[in-house]
């Protein structure tokens, strides 16, 4: 027993394991750590213990019985996986969408994202240590589930945005109970800044702690937050619009120092605009079809298509490839934010203690789900 | 033809139409004789005379015929498109974009192919150029973003079983660009983690489900597969279950590199079993 | 009174008993509004099942942590895993024998006096008899066998070895304004004068009590027990009794900060101003329970403490405590006696 513990003067690296059964690491991450004390000299993410096929699975699937799997991917944002899914095969088979099932996804989508940062935030206050905004937040969180629920019948794996539309139109007083709960939001959101955003140990816990300057940022492909909290203004929702997100108004939030702070800011804020962006919808909600008129057996022309979404975690792409007259996908291959932006982990890490992982983990915000498909 | 005949359209519901839509338009008079047949099935109707028929008939074609009308004034208003059958977008030539002609001019011999689909161009390249090609478009035309890198799997193909993808984004006007690279099997391809580091896991994920070697790469290990993992998952002659993939955290039972199947025993499991070799056996 | 028998024998046994039941009775029932507490604090309701709104939870925990299987790690130091319990648990039942709870009174012709033993080093003792404790987190992370463990038993030492500094000095600067280190003497002295120590010394109270919250390793402190970094630090290999004694010897820690904050910043069991006349109606509530409500409300700050700060990074901890604590309270230290030494009192 006393080999393992040397001699007073001698600087040896301890490695470290943390995970993948852990509190802290938000899914089955597991990052091998080497240690000088507390000190990090280098963080290595080993993933893969969620992996299911699922890119193997898509090419034995019909279009629309993929869409059940995209959900499973980033399970705390599962509208924004089906809508990305939808906006590339809409794309490949020339589909276009009514304005009202634009509407609606885009509600839905918008409070997949407050669902999600909701979760966000509460499991990063937690691992930093301020153990209450886990009970606000969830809360809320409840509430959008309900109307998740009422909407298509699941509260989690939603599964409610397909290939040319939505599959229901709106229930009875759906729009009322949405307008209710949004026009509650940003009040909540001033409860958990309350907390958090001018506490003198929450600030020392996040200002400087993994910064990415944004040249780095695009070098190693961050995007959602990590790459707006560094500065970097894109979102594909104004690059790149998709179901009509250029009929409405909203801002695009970025950070200046590329810390973990400015990343939670960032996310609060986009939780103020989603509420803004669902507002505008509710109100402009035009009548019509919830879904346009396609084929039931949807059958694509040979070619490779991208297309994606900005989900919570960031841009989700869907690379498509088909061949001629074919119904199944002949390759599926998802760009999942998180994988990408996990990437950095070491770079980010390096040389801060280990208490600066957790908060480094979280404010990456990833889903191992995602990442290991 | 006329036996599937649908009601004259009157009611525009969007039916879902099979891959042959046409519709029947000159089908009225053929319609009308198709109802007045199911009729004479139902218990006999007291006979009409001549002039009553004849009206009846005449009536039956002029509502045919304001219905016929009435649809072709329709079809002349536009409709909203996704209320359009949906058309796929076609091929494009892609040669006079000016990322690939700027390309082609600069790299020579890099330009195989360019093809605009639904917006995006995708340009082929040789595998022996991708370094290059790579490093041009980075620091000449300012693709500083590489969105995703992965493969493709065309296992019949002669001129190269892969297709290796990169996906790149331009921040200055919002432009994307794929390039793809035709690779054979077991043949190396150049790894781009010098030209941007976020091609680091995704290239261990390419290697990892396809098996394609990435020169150059820091640390080329599996990524979502585990160690022992035998096979790799993405290529088509893998199947989606029914193989022993192996694991070497249980060096007893699965010896190291994997369990008894080896890459090239894959198969897929037997569909159907054939009589002829069971006969022979027994012979 | 004179009969030595009753004096020296069965009046302390006495004692003893009462005082270690009422203490194990608070701590057992102290885990309960802890968790009560904070779940209302975050919009839930805690325990409400074993019975009546949840009041039997703490018999209901004690003999779950009886019944545990009380697991060795194979690899851990078998004695000293099993001495670190008791080297933190003991000392922390130990120093209860000095602290005053109330005034003498008298019932059928005996004069009780509601402490063990008044005495004249009590600060000092309790100094140090509290930093044995130490001794048994460091003792318990190294014996476990496990990384964890052992990076949380280093840091909860370095963390209690620094903090204690500054609140020895905090306390210095009551022990001037009082005069002596008997703490029932120092309570006597805020009766003399009228007022008590938090008034003039508010800077030490602060500087006291953020001390003690670090001393017992919670929240903003908690670094060494921080389930989201070490899954448990120094007490993740410990199970059942073992865990329990961990366990209880942090709430006994807690109410012992407490207890010292009310006896030598808050007047002990006196009433606020004990001198002025006009105040003499709250009189008609006894000192024992002027003392308790004092000390609920301490803890309660303790746990307000929990349920809304984020935790202290480690270097950030330490840094607090020797750039910050150290030179506030070394300063508190010299305003205190320049005033004691201007107003002669």
């Amino acid at each position: 027993m006393s080999e393992q513990f040397p001699s007073l003067f001698d600087v040896e690296e301890m490695e470290l394991s943390f995970g993948p059964q852990h509190p802290a690491t938000h899914g089955v991450l597991r990052v091998q750590l080497k240690l000088d004390g507390e000190k990090i000299l280098d963080a290595k993410p080993i993933i893969g213990y969620l992996h299911r096929g699922t890119e193997k699975l898509f090419e034995t699937m019909a279009f629309p019985q993929c869409i059940p799997h995209t959900d499973r991917m980033d399970y705390l944002a599962a509208a924004t996986n089906n809508q990305g899914f939808c906006v590339a095969m809409e794309r490949l088979l020339g589909i276009t969408i009514p304005p009202r099932a634009a509407y609606i996804r885009m509600i839905l989508a918008e409070l997949q994202r407050l669902a999600s940062h909701l979760v966000w935030l509460a499991t990063h206050a937690i691992d930093i240590g301020a153990i209450t905004p886990f009970f606000y937040t969830f809360r809320e969180r409840d509430a959008i589930l309900d109307l998740f629920e009422e909407y298509c019948g699941a509260r989690l794996t939603l599964n409610t945005i397909k290939i040319g539309g939505v599959p229901f139109d709106l229930p009875d007083g759906w729009v009322d109970r949405c307008s209710a709960l949004v026009e509650g939001f940003p009040a909540h959101i001033d409860e958990y800044e309350e907390l958090l955003t001018n506490n003198r140990i929450w600030k020392k816990r996040t200002i400087g702690i993994g910064v990415v300057s944004p040249e780095d940022a695009i070098e190693w492909g961050l995007t959602g937050p990590p790459l707006r909290g560094s500065g970097v203004e894109w979102d594909i929702r104004k690059v790149f619009p998709y179901d009509r997100y250029d009929e409405v108004d909203f801002v695009v939030p970025t950070g200046v120092n590329g810390d973990t702070y400015d990343r939670y800011l960032v996310r609060m804020e986009e939780m103020r605009q989603s509420c803004r962006i669902i507002r505008q919808c509710l109100d402009r909600l035009p009548d019509g079809p919830h879904m346009a008129r396609a084929p039931k057996v949807l059958r694509a022309r040979e070619g490779m298509i991208y297309g994606s979404v900005e989900a919570p975690k960031g841009e989700l792409g869907y690379f498509i490839v088909t061949t001629e007259k074919s119904t199944q996908p002949y390759r599926c291959h998802v760009r999942p934010p998180s994988f990408i932006n996990l990437q950095v982990l070491p770079e980010m890490v390096r040389g801060h203690l280990v208490a600066d992982l957790v908060a480094v983990i979280g404010t990456l915000d990833i889903v191992l789900g995602e990442i290991d498909r | 033809m006329t036996d599937e005949t649908p009601k004259p359209p009157a009611e525009d519901t969007p039916a879902p139409v099979d891959e042959t839509p046409e519709r029947p338009s000159e089908s009225t008079p053929e319609a009308t004789a198709e109802e007045q047949q199911p009729a004479d099935e139902k218990p006999a109707k007291p006979k009409l005379s001549d002039e009553e028929k004849a009206a009846k008939i005449a009536a039956a074609k002029a509502k045919a015929a304001a219905a016929k009308a009435a649809k072709e004034q329709e079809d002349a208003e536009p409709k909203p498109p996704w209320e359009e059958k949906p058309v796929p977008p076609e091929h494009a030539d892609a040669a006079d974009d000016p990322e690939v002609a700027a390309l082609a001019a600069a790299v020579a011999d890099s330009v195989l192919g360019a093809d605009n689909y639904a917006g995006h161009v995708t340009v082929s390249i040789p595998r022996d150029k991708v370094l290059e090609v790579c490093r041009f478009l980075k620091d000449e035309r300012k693709f500083a973003f590489l969105v995703d890198l992965t493969a493709v799997d065309w296992p019949e193909r002669e001129e190269g079983r892969f297709d290796v993808v990169y996906w790149m984004h331009r921040f200055e006007d919002s432009k994307r660009l794929r390039l793809r690279a035709l690779l054979p099997d077991s043949e190396p391809i150049a790894s781009v983690t010098g030209v941007w580091k976020t091609a680091n896991w995704m290239e261990r994920e390419t290697y990892d489900m396809f098996g394609i070697l990435f020169d150059g790469h820091p640390a080329l290990e599996r990524i979502l597969t585990w160690e022992g993992f035998n096979g790799h998952p993405l290529r088509k002659n893998f199947p989606v279950e029914g193989i022993d993939t192996g694991a070497a955290i249980y060096p007893d039972v699965y010896p190291p590199g994997g369990g008894p199947v080896r890459d090239e025993e894959v198969e897929p499991p037997p569909e159907k079993k054939k009589p002829e070799k069971a006969t022979e056996a027994t012979e | 009174m004179s009969d030595p028998l009753i004096q020296y024998l069965a009046i302390p046994l006495a004692k003893i008993v009462v005082i270690l039941g009422v203490l194990l009775f608070i701590v057992a029932y102290l885990t309960l509004a802890e968790r009560k507490v904070l779940a209302y604090m975050q919009v839930r309701i805690g325990p409400n099942r074993v019975g009546p709104r949840g009041l039997f939870q703490p018999i209901a925990d004690v003999f779950k942590l009886f019944a545990k299987e009380d697991l060795v790690p194979a690899n851990a130091e078998k004695f000293v895993f099993m001495l670190a319990p008791l080297l933190i648990f003991v000392p922390s039942f130990l120093v209860w024998a000095v602290i005053p709870f109330g005034e003498a009174f008298t019932i059928g012709g005996l004069t009780i006096e509601p402490f063990m033993a008044d005495i004249n080093i009590a600060v000092l003792f309790v100094l140090g008899v509290s930093s044995i404790g130490v001794y048994g987190i460091i003792l318990g992370g190294w014996s476990s066998n496990n990384k964890f463990s052992l990076m949380g038993g280093l840091r909860s030492a370095a963390q209690m070895v620094s903090y204690e500094v500054p609140l020895g000095f905090a306390v210095v600067s009551v022990l001037l304004m009082a005069g002596s280190l008997s703490l029932v003497s120092i309570v006597e002295a805020q009766r003399a004068a009228g007022v008590w120590f938090v008034v003039p010394g508010i800077l030490g109270f602060a500087i006291y009590f953020v001390c003690g919250v670090a001393e017992t390793n919670r929240n903003p402190f908690d670094l060494p027990e921080a389930e989201s970094e070490l899954v448990g630090g120094f007490h993740t290999e410990y199970s059942g009794m073992k865990f329990a004694f961990f366990f209880l010897a942090e709430y006994m820690n807690m109410l012992l900060v407490s207890s010292l904050a009310v006896v030598l910043f808050f007047g002990g069991w006196l009433r606020p101003f004990p001198n002025v006349a006009a105040l003499s109606f709250l009189d008609v509530i006894p000192p024992f329970v002027w003392y308790l409500a004092k000390v609920m409300a301490f803890i309660f700050v303790y746990i307000w403490f929990r349920g809304t700060f984020p935790r202290y990074r480690f270097d950030q901890l330490m840094a607090v405590g020797w750039k910050w604590l150290l030179p506030l309270s070394l300063a508190n230290v010299g305003l205190v006696a320049l005033g004691v030494l201007l107003l002669g009192s």
